[in-house]
C-alpha cells in the first residue's frame, strides 16, 4: 500500500497544479463578479501558446525556452480574457453566453493556428521540466517521499502564487474591495472603487493563470499540444465550486480530485486498486460538487452577485 | 405585449442575427486571409462543399438535422429561463440508449423504430431531469449543474463502451450498427445519392412543429413562458414554477437525446469515446440565431449545416483548416452574446436616420413659411 502510495503521488501532485492554478484564476474572476465558464478554453489557450513558443524557441535558447513558454502562457491567457471581460463587464453580456463562447473559440483557433503553423493538429515540444528532489525536505520520513521527492520546479512556482494570492485577497484592502465587487457592487462603488477596474483585474488574472495551467500540462507531464485539455478546466470550475469559492478549499477540493483522477487512470496498472471499477473515480469528481451544491443550497458560499453585470 | 413592439423586438432580434453573422463571416475572411488564402474562394469552396451537388445537400441536411434538435432544447429550456448548457451530455445519453436498442432489439421497422426514438427521447430527458431537479428542489444553478452531467455522461460512456459494445478492431470506438437497424433507409440514401441523409430529419421536422404547437397553443407552453419571462409574477398567478422547470428541462434534455439519436445511429453508427459531441455546443449558437424560436431554429440550423458540412471540402480545395468553421460559430455566439453592441449601434443609426427626416421635415415647413412669407 504505502509502495502504491510512494508511485501514484507525485502524478497526483503533478494532475493536481494545473487544476489548482487555474482554480485560482476561478476564484479571482468571481470573486470580483463574473461568473468565468470559460476557464477549459483559457487554459486550451496557454497551452497552445507555451507549445508554440517552446517549439519555436527551444533549438536556441535551450532550457530556458521554458520559463519563456509558462511566460507567454500567462499573457496569451490574459489576453484571450479580455475579450470575456469586454464582453461581460462594458457590454453587460449574458456572462454564461460569452464564456461559451471563448471555450469554443479557443478550440477552434487554436487547433486551426496549430495546423497551419505544424501541419498536423498538434504541436511537440522535445523538452520538459526534469523532476527533481528538494534536497533535505525529501529525506523527511513519510512526507519526504509524499511531497517532496520527483517534484517540478513549477510545482512550487503554483503553491507560491496560490498562498500569494490568498494573502492579497484576504489580508489586503484590495483583496476585501476586489472580494466585496462580487458581493455588492453597488456598495463599493459608493464607497469609491471602480468596480469594472476591479472585475478587469479579476477576469484578466483568471486568464493569466488559466493560462499557467494549460502552459504547467505541457511542460510536466504532456510534452505535446493536441488541441485539447480533456475537460480539466470544467474539473476546476468543479473544484472553485467544491471548494466553496475558497483558496483552502481550493486547493483541497483540487488535491481531492486530482488523486481521484489518478487513481482512475492508473487502476489498470497497479492491480491493487482494481477493485473499483475507475469510471467511478472520474465521475467522482462531479458527483461530489452537484452533492456538496445541494448540502449547502440553503447557504450558498458563492460570490452574491456573481453574474450580475454592473 | 402591443402588436407594434412585438414586431419591433422580431425586428430587433433579427438584425441582431444578421449583423452577428456578419460579424462571424468577417472574422472567418480575416483568418483565412491571415494565412495567406484569398476569403472569397475560401467562402466559395465552403458553400459549394455544403450545396453543390445532390449528395452534399443531403449530408448537409444530415448534418443541420442534429443541430435543428439540439438547437430546439437549448430553445426551449431558454424560453422557461433556463440555460440548458448540457446537450452535449443528454445526447451521449440518448446515443448511448439508442445505440444499445439498435445492437440488441430486433423489431418489425415502424415498431423498432418506435422503440429506437423513445429509448433515445427517455435517455436524454432523464439525463435533463436530474439538473432540473437539482434546480427546482435545491437552487441549484441549472448551468452548473449540467456541466456535472456532461462530464459525468462522458465519462460513463468512456467506460462502458469499450466493455459493453466493443468493436472487432478499435478499442475507441463502438461495434458499428447493422445499416438495417440504424435511421438510414434505401429509399432516402437512393434520392440523395448515397449522403448521410436519414429518417432522423423527419424526427427533428416533426420536432419544430410539435414544439412550436406546445409553446403557441397550449396552457403547458403559456406558462413555461410565463417562468421564463417573470418567475415571481408567474408564481403569483398561481403557476407552479417548480413543475415546469423540471418539466421544461425534461423536454429539452429529451430534444437532445433525440439529436443523440439522429447523430449516433443515423449520421453515424458507431460511438466514439472520449469526445463530448460539440453540437450540443453549436446548439447555443443556433438557438440565439434562431431567437429561440421553433421557426428560428429550423432555419438558422440549416446554415450552421451548411458551414459544417461543407468544411471537409473546403479543406480539400484550399489550404484553410476546416476549424474555420468553428471558429465562425463561436464568434458569432460571441457577438449575439454582446448584442447590446448592435443595438446601441442601430438604435443610434435609427434615431439620426429618424432625427434628419424630422429635420428635413422641420426645414421644408420652415421653407413653407419663408416662401409664403415672401410671397
Amino acid at each position: 500500500m504505502w509502495v502504491t502510495l510512494t508511485q501514484i503521488f507525485p502524478y497526483a501532485i503533478a494532475y493536481t497544479i494545473p487544476m489548482l492554478v487555474t482554480s485560482l484564476g476561478g476564484l479571482y474572476s468571481e470573486r470580483s463578479g463574473v461568473t468565468n465558464i470559460g476557464l477549459e478554453g483559457l487554459m486550451l489557450v496557454g497551452y497552445f501558446a507555451s507549445a508554440i513558443t517552446i517549439k519555436l524557441t527551444e533549438a536556441t535558447l535551450g532550457i530556458n525556452a521554458l520559463p519563456l513558454g509558462l511566460l507567454v502562457g500567462v499573457i496569451a491567457g490574459a489576453i484571450f480574457s479580455l475579450l470575456h471581460a469586454f464582453a461581460s463587464i462594458n457590454l453587460r453580456a449574458d456572462q454564461i453566453i460569452s464564456g461559451t463562447a471563448i471555450n469554443m473559440l479557443a478550440g477552434a483557433l487554436t487547433v486551426y493556428l496549430a495546423r497551419t503553423i505544424s501541419g498536423s493538429g498538434n504541436v511537440r515540444i522535445f523538452m520538459g521540466i526534469v523532476r527533481k528532489n528538494i534536497p533535505f525536505l525529501a529525506k523527511i520520513p513519510i512526507l519526504g517521499p509524499l511531497f517532496f521527492s520527483q517534484t517540478y520546479w513549477t510545482t512550487w512556482l503554483c503553491l507560491i502564487i496560490w498562498a500569494l494570492s490568498w494573502i492579497l485577497l484576504y489580508k489586503t484592502s484590495f483583496g476585501l474591495r476586489l472580494r466585496a465587487c462580487g458581493e455588492h457592487p453597488s456598495a463599493v462603488a459608493s464607497a469609491g472603487v471602480n468596480v469594472r477596474m476591479m472585475r478587469y483585474f479579476g477576469v484578466t488574472m483568471s486568464g493569466a493563470l488559466a493560462g499557467l495551467g494549460g502552459s504547467v500540462i505541457l511542460v510536466t507531464y504532456s510534452g505535446e499540444f493536441n488541441g485539447t485539455v480533456a475537460g480539466l478546466g470544467f474539473l476546476s470550475l468543479a473544484a472553485l465550486i467544491f471548494g466553496q469559492w475558497k483558496p483552502l478549499g481550493i486547493l483541497g477540493a483540487t488535491f481531492f480530485f486530482g488523486i481521484a483522477t489518478t487513481i482512475a487512470n492508473v487502476s489498470q496498472v497497479i492491480p491493487s486498486l482494481n477493485v473499483i471499477p475507475p469510471v467511478i473515480f472520474k465521475v467522482f469528481p462531479y458527483i461530489a460538487t452537484l452533492l456538496a451544491l445541494v448540502i449547502f443550497s440553503k447557504k450558498s458560499a458563492a460570490p452574491k452577485a456573481v453574474g450580475d453585470p454592473f | 405585449m402591443s402588436d407594434k413592439e412585438s414586431k419591433e423586438m422580431r425586428s430587433n432580434a433579427f438584425l441582431i442575427a444578421i449583423s452577428a453573422v456578419l460579424l462571424g463571416l468577417l472574422a472567418g475572411a480575416i483568418l483565412m486571409a491571415s494565412i495567406g488564402s484569398n476569403p472569397f474562394t475560401g467562402f466559395w469552396y465552403l458553400f459549394r462543399g455544403g450545396l453543390m451537388n445532390i449528395e452534399r445537400i443531403g449530408n448537409t441536411l444530415a448534418t443541420a438535422t442534429n443541430l435543428m434538435l439540439v438547437g430546439l432544447s437549448v430553445a426551449f429550456a431558454f424560453r422557461t429561463g433556463l440555460f440548458n448548457i448540457g446537450a452535449s451530455g443528454q445526447m451521449l445519453v440518448g446515443g448511448l440508449c439508442a445505440t444499445l436498442v439498435a445492437h440488441h432489439i430486433f423489431l418489425p421497422r415502424p415498431l423498432y423504430l418506435a422503440v429506437l426514438i423513445l429509448s433515445a427521447l427517455l435517455g436524454g430527458a432523464l439525463w435533463g431531469i436530474i439538473p432540473g431537479f437539482l434546480k427546482a428542489k435545491f437552487n441549484v444553478h441549472e448551468v452548473v449543474a449540467t456541466i456535472m452531467m456532461n462530464w459525468i455522461a462522458y465519462w460513463s460512456v468512456y467506460y462502458f463502451v469499450p466493455a459493453y459494445l466493443k468493436g472487432p478492431s478499435l478499442e475507441t470506438e463502438s461495434a458499428s450498427i447493422a445499416i438495417t437497424q440504424t435511421l438510414r433507409s434505401p429509399w432516402l440514401t437512393k434520392l440523395f445519392q448515397g449522403s448521410y441523409m436519414n429518417l432522423g430529419f423527419f424526427v427533428a421536422i416533426a420536432s419544430v412543429i410539435i414544439i412550436k404547437f406546445i409553446l403557441d397553443k397550449t396552457t403547458l407552453g403559456f406558462e413555461l413562458k410565463a417562468v421564463g419571462s417573470n418567475r415571481d409574477c408567474a408564481e403569483y398567478a398561481g403557476i407552479k414554477v417548480n413543475k415546469n422547470v423540471i418539466l421544461s428541462m425534461m423536454i429539452a434534455g429529451g430534444l437532445a437525446g433525440l439529436a443523440g439519436l439522429t447523430f449516433y445511429t443515423g449520421y453515424s453508427r458507431n460511438m466514439q469515446i472520449g469526445v463530448l459531441p460539440s453540437q450540443g455546443f453549436d446548439g447555443i449558437a443556433v438557438a440565439l440565431l434562431g431567437a429561440s424560436n421553433p421557426l428560428g431554429v429550423f432555419f438558422s440550423s440549416l446554415f450552421f449545416g451548411i458551414l459544417q458540412s461543407g468544411k471537409g471540402f473546403m479543406n480539400a480545395m484550399t489550404k484553410v483548416p476546416p476549424e474555420i468553421a468553428d471558429t465562425i460559430i463561436a464568434v458569432i455566439i460571441y457577438f449575439t452574446a454582446t448584442s447590446v453592441l448592435f443595438k446601441r449601434i442601430w438604435e443610434a443609426l435609427f434615431k439620426k436616420l429618424r432625427r434628419d427626416k424630422r429635420d428635413k421635415k422641420e426645414q421644408a415647413a420652415i421653407d413653407a413659411q419663408t416662401n409664403k412669407e415672401v410671397e
